[in-house]
């Protein structure tokens, strides 16, 4: 006979597995951040290129070069509808690779720009796009120096996809490896407010908001945040996947625990009243202009303060803390004096109705 | 939120807990059923559990509208949604339910034009919107969601939209409550009634529970002290000796439910003979179908529906978690061969599902949970 | 197993009597408010309602969400009772 507590070592131990790709086809799960995205990564991109700079799976490649320490990063934006309130898919193109640079503590430098255009895409909408994306850049401090076009036929593409890729220099060296238990996780501000905003901007949920896209460039929060407490350890930004999902990868990367004090999670009150209504957990929902950080616990009060102070950190919360154990899990301490495992996300956060 | 917030107050809970702690008789074990899956997830999202003595156990019932579809109702449902001019569109809980050869997912990955809606309504409008196309409606849940669905039926009816129709797949939930307190197998000493589906069909059809099978039931609502007090007030009538149908969502639920909600159903839809649940087998008069003058809006008239019956895996004991009988974690498959990830029951499909709340938000164990978080 | 979020009415829809605009801690959205009874449903602004796949289920009973919560409080303030009489009680 088995008891409960064997089953629960086994689940345990399966939660530490590597996933593997057992699916015929790509679903859209595969793309939505969570466990079959890693799985995918892992068994088919990680397996035919693996290296050492690749197989950290960080948000972008650390590269050593002559006496320079670069980073380099690149991202796919695809997003349905191309405009929403607060951006669009070219703010989102610029902002998400300087962020990717900027939680890898490196100063973000130049940006690619590749566009793949579907026929009949109208032009003054590109233009839209095409300035949104110089706005986003100048205001990053970054120089988009190369970039490629092609055009697909009708109906072989969703109007427009760009991808961006990002060259930074490492101004400060951070890595999960750092995580110790103790260390406090602090988030930037309130979550979720990109993937919400996004999701009703469809209008297939026919439901109305005054929301916007959280969708910014961390780079100057991240530098004032690095000056003032250079002993932070590491930093991650929550976009797809949300909070949770950062959350389990820095428990199984770094074998600590994270416990979580769900009331301390900021949610601004109509997310929070979306995400009742549709059934999802804020904490799996997307952001674009929030990141994590790690920092030793004596350094939680002074890194609140810099974040705070900063026009995109005046949401800013300790959320959650490091223990060394269980390790590898998230537990959350909910506001009704329960305890929760807060696991990875299996695919998409989709709306249910029970 | 308003409704919402106080019924999560942390305070509130452990007093109320300790009432719960208090009218326990020492050494005796209780064992409820949460006949609804709103209540395992809410019990799970909001770490109930550490609320409850170890005495008190909470079984998971039926109540999971995607957890009782048979494999072969979701095959003959993508069978539908294959043929070329058809739009399926469906809540977003029944996109990762497997049927026999994969889910809806995976036949929108093979090409299959299959949308996530919000609400029937929602179907009925892409109806009108794609006049060339047929769109159908994959109608799921209980009481709750039934009206909603007849409602749909009515208005496409009234305004003459002739490209929509239904896949019913609606259930009655009293009848699955009958066929687990017949299982000689079972022991539960008290129901928490499903609250939304008691806004619809009110609570004295729960009478028979309390007259003929001598179990208290306490219709509750899905905030986690409703939850909790409603589990108190389960001890209470045991503890006094009374077997009553009690009300302790009374903020939502009216004694005599919605009448006009059971009118929408009457006219629109006919209870089938027998359906096949998974895990239960067949059980009769617990499902619903459209009625004859609505069959230009019957999917299963209008389409050439396979009619695919799939057994259940042999290794999957969902029927036994459904009833109660096994705790999810003593299901052979649980957390081995059946996870979130590829999950051979339903139970450990949709969140609310017995198995995949308890993996997902289950404690490793209580005790040691509690060690983690105080230290 | 089925989600039913509480949402405030905020104003009917002119022309369509089954409708009404719900808001949900400021998210808004038309719900179907035919299966209530009574004329508009026989609710009106400022009413509170069950919301469910975008029909409204029922009228939450406001006197009666008072009096549940009046009773879970009632109930933690036997227990503070119990305890305050517990550590007042000497059994030296």
């Amino acid at each position: 006979m088995i008891t409960e507590e064997q089953v629960l070592e086994r689940i345990r131990r399966a939660r530490e597995r590597r996933p593997r790709l057992r699916d015929e086809r790509i679903t859209l799960a595969h793309g939505a951040g969570g466990k079959a995205t890693q799985s995918l990564i892992e068994s088919t991109f990680l397996e035919a290129f693996r290296n050492p700079a690749l197989e950290r799976l960080a948000d972008g490649a650390v590269l050593e070069a002559d006496e320079a320490r670069l980073v380099l990063t690149t991202d796919g934006y695809v997003v349905s509808p191309l405009f929403f309130p607060g951006g669009d898919i070219g703010d989102l193109a610029v902002n998400g690779t300087v962020n990717d640079l900027a939680v890898m503590g490196a100063r973000p430098l130049y940006l690619s720009a590749a566009f793949i255009l579907e026929e009949g895409f109208p032009t003054d909408d590109l233009r839209r796009i095409v300035t949104s994306m110089a706005e986003a850049a100048a205001a990053a401090g970054v120089d988009i120096v190369t970039g490629d076009t092609k055009v697909v036929g009708r109906g072989k593409a969703d109007g427009c996809y760009i991808t961006t890729t990002g060259v930074g220099v490492v101004r400060h060296a951070l890595s999960v490896d750092r995580v110790e238990p103790g260390d406090a996780v602090l988030v930037s501000g309130p979550i979720a407010e990109h993937g919400v905003t996004v999701m009703l901007a469809r209008g297939e949920l026919d439901i109305e908001a005054d929301l916007t896209s959280d969708t910014a460039p961390l780079h100057d929060i991240v530098a004032a945040l690095l000056e003032a407490v250079p002993q932070t350890r590491m930093l991650r930004d929550a976009t797809r996947g949300g909070v949770a999902t950062v959350l389990n990868e820095i428990a199984k990367a770094s074998g600590t625990a994270v416990v979580v004090d769900e009331s301390a999670v900021p949610v601004r009150p109509q997310v929070g009243g979306a995400c009742e209504l549709l059934g999802i957990d804020p904490l799996y929902v997307a952001c674009e202009g929030r990141f994590l950080a790690v920092v030793p616990a004596e350094c939680a009060e002074a890194a609140l303060d810099v974040l705070r102070s900063h026009p995109l950190g005046a949401g800013a919360a300790r959320i959650a803390t490091v223990q060394d154990d269980p390790p590898g899990l998230v537990l959350g301490r909910t506001a009704f004096g329960g305890t929760r495992v807060i696991d990875t996300l299996v695919g998409d956060p989709l709306p249910r109705i029970c | 939120m308003r409704f919402v917030e106080e019924y999560r107050d942390a305070n509130r809970a452990r007093a109320l807990a300790e009432q719960i702690a208090a009218l326990c008789e020492p050494g005796r074990q209780y064992k409820f059923m949460e006949v609804c899956g709103g209540h395992t997830h809410t019990i799970y999202k909001h770490g109930l559990l550490d609320h409850l003595p170890e005495s008190v156990t909470l079984v998971h019932g039926p109540g999971c509208p995607v957890c009782v579809i048979p494999m072969g109702r979701v095959d003959d449902a993508i069978a539908i949604a294959r043929q070329p001019d058809v739009i399926m569109t469906s809540f977003g809980d029944m996109m990762r339910v497997p049927g026999g050869s994969g889910s809806f997912l995976d036949a929108k990955a093979a090409g299959a034009d299959i949308r996530m809606v919000y609400s029937p309504l929602d179907a009925l409008k892409i109806a009108r919107q794609n006049p060339d196309r047929r769109v159908v409606f994959m109608g799921i849940g209980f009481e709750t969601t039934a009206p909603s669905t007849a409602m749909t039926v009515l208005r496409a009816a009234a305004e003459g939209v002739r490209n929509f129709s239904v896949f019913c797949n609606h259930v009655t939930i009293l009848p699955a409550i009958k066929a687990i307190l017949d299982s000689p197998d079972l022991r539960l000493d008290g129901f928490l009634g499903p609250g939304h589906v008691s806004t619809v069909i009110g609570c004295r059809p729960y009478g028979f529970i309390a007259r003929d099978y001598h179990r208290p039931v306490v219709v509750s609502g899905f905030e986690p002290l409703d939850v909790l007090q409603s589990v108190h007030m389960l001890l209470t009538q045991l503890a006094q000796g009374r077997c009553e149908v009690e009300n302790q969502y009374t903020r939502v639920v009216p004694w005599n439910g919605n009448p006009r909600a059971l009118e929408a159903i009457n006219r629109t839809m006919e209870l089938r003979p027998y359906f096949e649940w998974r895990g239960l087998g067949f059980i009769s008069h617990s499902a619903l179908r459209l009625r004859e003058e609505y069959a230009a809006f019957d999917a299963e008239r209008i389409f050439q529906i396979p009619g695919v019956r799939v057994a259940d895996p042999k290794a999957c004991q969902c029927g036994e978690v459904l009833k109660g009988v096994l705790k999810p974690w003593e299901c052979k498959v649980f957390g081995t061969a059946c996870t979130p990830e590829t999950p051979i029951g339903t139970c450990m499909v949709s969140s609310e599902g017995a198995c995949a709340a308890y993996y997902n938000f289950g404690r490793f164990t209580r005790r040691r949970t509690e060690e983690v978080t105080r230290a | 197993m089925c989600l039913g979020i509480p949402g405030e009415i905020v104003a009917l829809v002119p022309d369509r009597a089954d409708l009404a605009m719900v808001e949900i801690a400021g998210v808004r959205r038309a719900v179907n408010i035919g299966l209530l009874g009574g004329p508009a449903g026989g609710v009106g602004v400022g009413d509170w309602v069950l919301v469910h796949v975008g029909f409204a289920m029922s009228k939450i009973d406001e006197a009666e969400a008072a009096a549940t919560l009046a009773l879970l409080r009632g109930l933690g303030e036997a227990y503070t009772d119990e305890l305050n009489a517990l550590a007042g009680s000497d059994i030296t």
